[in-house]
């Protein structure tokens, strides 16, 4: 056996966050870990990878048992992880930040520039990245973060990788990239502990799966030997209805209409498209596609360089978020964690944030006023807090998500834009934000739905827009669309061609 | 070796010009004396700037290097006057400076107090201190050993010009070469991604204050030798030179990226502006307002330099 953890047990101020979690890992298997937010993924990594330790419980590698783990032990006997969001410098070199980490036992040696950037072009290409190792990281796009971040635990020879939501925050082309090295990896001998909320992909890499649950193991099996519903009961611990409900709404008049918008300094391009009343319009394509810029035009982030957009019928001029706001428009964005909420903040001012000024007379917060609609919209949206006052940043991601949203839903929006809203929350929040859009859109509410995940967005869309290179180039009804349609569009194999009706 | 100065090229181009224009227009501001009087003036900036670099890139700021000053000054002087040999003085300077660095680094990192009203507080606190110890008085009646170290005034200052330019390059290279100095940049860059990549971040945030402490100590001795007394009250506003310097130099205030080549032209360039004034027949009110103009400049270069910067894709 490569690694095993045996009995893992841990509390933070007696909360217990893994009351016992095992788990085993063989070399050259690629190995699922799967379960709800807070279930106990997260720290059982972080007891790996030695940021924590565990108040119980024993980790062997190649059995052997390690004592008194820490980030650099656990680096130097191989164990490498790599998280969501990368752990890199911004403002360092590629090559720096490849290197650094193995150089913690040469304080005082003098630093050799070449072979770091020797042993950067060497890794790079090795994993197919083309990036340059003189380039500062924060130079680099997220898909590129995670390459470099896979060459960093390269140049650490891990035996054992651990990588947590690698393609969260991935479009489906990268995505492909980032599986394809991991397979190679796997093939190369090493073990390879893998996250991920897409059951899909997992279906694809992993072959074997383990499931936590409430900081338990719920049970550990073969990946061909399980489907996603037995899987998605095993993380629940109950049958989940059904985790993408479509309500049947007839849409109403038209409640957005764009007429040939370009943005020049984003390269958006003649979009043309009309969202009615109460239809989920999903927007499909790869990162860098356009979407999110198309999004933050229409909210006033990105300057509309030329054509009109129109809101229940008028003609609505948009150049500030306070513009689009007041034209009746919401937009919860991606990356709930940077733009979504404000960490920070208690939920009660994070969730009234855009609708200030109607709790406000003459200029004074109307504090009663304040609590109370956030106490009754917590409440909608079945938001899993101790109080209204806690840190946003205390929340799982899922519930963060539905503090954005509720922030949004308090204004009374006529449309409501969303973008990526299930990035990174497990089955049991994505399922409840999925009955939500759907209610929304039941009241009326006109959605545009900007997502990654191909399933979710043929299955909550009425229609489904794609865009590739800042245009729209498709747009497909619900029964029509299929996801090699779409993702022929998408990677603008069809580029002349503009299919479905507009 | 590459010389990466990122964001200090406007203040090397004003440097520049400032000094061709000076050729033309006064040619006398290179007469030897006065060179050495600029030098001798801004060695003390020059180390205490040095060591605001280290503290800024790695996500902190220190005020109170201007108060330590003082207080360095005069345990320099008052071990001078009980007859401890010259030799003995810089480690007197280091440990005494270290040891004050050192205060304000547990603080920091260790109590996790935030460094701007930790050294706020130090720098009130030794300022005030000095005044009760002191009662204002000037240590006098110094050996004669004490100034210029005994040496005579010319050889005294070519040594502390030279030193202080040696300590400069000895920290330079290390800026760039030393992966001990390099986890200054990584934790300012980003102090969770170097916890986790086994770097000791509180460890590099104490250093970092005993560092910038140990400067201003040496700094502290190398001017105080200039003169025959010690005053009390010494280093009035060389927390804001400093840090002044440093900005100008390129070095934004934010952490994770600076360079000392950069700091050493914001030194130079801030600390040109009087004496040019004096060569070029302006009146020297205009000092200040200049230095102000110099720093916001440098300020806003950064600012719309950050405009132009290529935003993230998290699509």
């Amino acid at each position: 056996m490569l690694l095993e953890a045996n009995g893992i047990r841990k509390s933070y101020d007696g909360v217990k966050a893994l009351i016992s979690v095992s788990v085993e890992l063989r070399a050259g298997e690629v190995h699922a870990l799967v379960g709800e937010n807070g279930a106990g993924k997260s720290t059982l990594i972080k007891v790996l990878t030695g940021a924590v330790q565990p108040d119980g419980g024993e980790i062997r590698l190649h059995d052997q048992l390690i004592e008194h783990n820490n980030p650099a032990k656990a680096r130097d006997l191989g164990i490498s992880a790599i998280y969501q969001q990368p752990a890199l410098f911004p403002h360092l070199s590629v090559a720096e930040n490849i290197a650094i980490a193995n150089d913690g036992n040469k304080l005082w040696q003098k630093v050799d520039w070449p072979r770091r950037t020797a042993q950067a072009t060497r890794l790079l290409q090795q994993i197919g990245a083309r990036i340059s190792p003189g380039a500062l990281v924060s130079s680099l796009s997220m898909a590129e973060q995670q390459l470099v971040e896979i060459a960093k635990a390269l140049a650490a020879n891990a035996s054992v990788l651990i990588m947590d939501e690698p393609t969260a925050s991935l479009g489906q082309q990268d995505t492909g990239h980032l599986l394809r090295i991991v397979r190679e990896l796997r093939a190369r001998g090493a073990g390879i502990l893998y996250i991920s909320h897409r059951l899909e992909e997992l279906f694809e890499i992993a072959d074997r799966v383990t499931v936590l649950r409430d900081g338990n193991n719920a049970g550990t099996c073969e990946m061909a030997a399980v489907t996603s519903r037995e899987l998605i009961r095993m993380m629940v611990g109950r049958e989940l209805e059904t985790l993408y409900p479509k309500l049947e709404i007839k849409p109403g008049k038209v409640a957005l209409e764009l007429r040939s918008v370009y943005c020049q300094r984003s390269k958006v391009k003649n979009v043309n498209l009309a969202v009615r009343s109460g239809e989920i319009v999903g927007l499909a394509g790869l990162v860098g596609s356009g979407r999110t810029q198309l999004a933050e035009a229409l909210f006033g982030l990105e300057t509309i360089s030329h054509g009109s957009i129109y809101v229940d019928g008028s003609l609505v001029e948009i150049r500030s978020p306070r513009d689009a706001t007041q034209a009746g428009l919401a937009y919860v964005p991606e990356d709930r964690r940077r733009h979504g909420v404000i960490l920070e903040m208690p939920i009660r001012s994070n969730v009234t944030l855009a609708s200030l000024d109607k709790l406000s007379k003459n200029g004074m917060l109307q504090k009663r006023a304040e609590r109370d609609i956030a106490r009754e919209f917590t409440e909608r949206l079945h938001l899993k807090a101790p109080s209204i006052e806690t840190p946003a940043k205390d929340l799982s991601g899922g519930n963060q998500q539905k503090v954005a949203l509720a922030r949004w839903l308090i204004t009374k929006p006529r449309v409501l834009i969303l973008d990526e809203p299930t990035q990174g929350i497990d089955v049991r929040a994505k399922s409840e934000i999925y009955h939500l859009i759907g209610a929304l859109a039941e009241k009326g509410m006109a959605i545009l739905l900007i997502s990654s995940e191909m399933s979710e967005i043929l299955a909550l869309s009425d229609r489904i827009a794609v865009m590739s290179k800042g245009a729209l180039v498709g747009i497909f009804d619900r029964q029509d669309a299929s996801p090699d349609e779409i993702l022929k569009l998408a990677l603008g194999q069809n580029d002349s061609e503009v299919r479905g009706r507009n | 070796m590459k010389l990466r100065l990122q964001r200090a090229w406007p203040s090397l181009i004003a440097l520049g010009i400032l000094y061709i224009y000076l050729a033309l227009a006064a040619p006398k501001f290179y007469a030897a004396d006065n060179l050495r009087d600029l030098a001798l003036a801004n060695v003390a900036v020059l180390l205490v700037a040095t060591g605001m670099t280290l503290v800024i890139v790695v996500g902190e700021i220190d005020i109170s290097v201007g108060a330590l000053f003082a207080v360095c000054s005069i345990i320099c002087g008052t071990f001078a006057k009980l007859g401890v040999p010259t030799i003995l003085w810089p480690l007197v300077a280091l440990a005494a400076g270290g040891v004050l660095g050192a205060t304000n680094g547990t603080l920091v990192s260790f109590v996790k107090a935030p460094s701007i009203v930790v050294t706020l507080a130090t720098m009130v606190a030794w300022r005030e201190a000095l005044r009760w110890i002191t009662n204002g008085a000037w240590i006098e009646g110094l050996p004669n050993t004490f100034q210029w170290f005994g040496l005579g005034q010319r050889t005294g200052e070519a040594v502390i010009v030279v030193s202080a330019l040696l300590l400069f390059g000895v920290l330079w290279w290390a800026s760039r070469n030393l992966f001990a100095v390099r986890a200054i940049y990584a934790t300012g860059s980003d102090a969770e991604a170097a916890r986790l990549a086994g770097i000791p971040t509180n460890q590099v945030v104490f250093w970092v204050f005993v560092a910038i402490g140990a400067l201003t100590g040496i700094a502290a001795l190398l001017n105080a030798v200039r003169f025959s007394d010690v005053p009390a009250n010494s280093g009035i506003n060389l927390e804001l030179k400093a840090i002044a310097a440093v900005v100008v130099g390129g070095t934004p205030i934010t952490g994770g990226r600076g360079d000392l080549v950069g700091t050493l032209i914001g030194v130079m360039l801030l600390g040109s502006i009087g004496p040019a004034l004096i060569f070029l027949g302006v009146s020297p009110y205009w000092e200040k307002a200049i230095q102000g103009g110099i720093i916001l400049a440098a300020v806003l270069v950064e600012a719309i330099g950050s405009w132009r910067g290529r935003r993230v894709e998290f699509a």
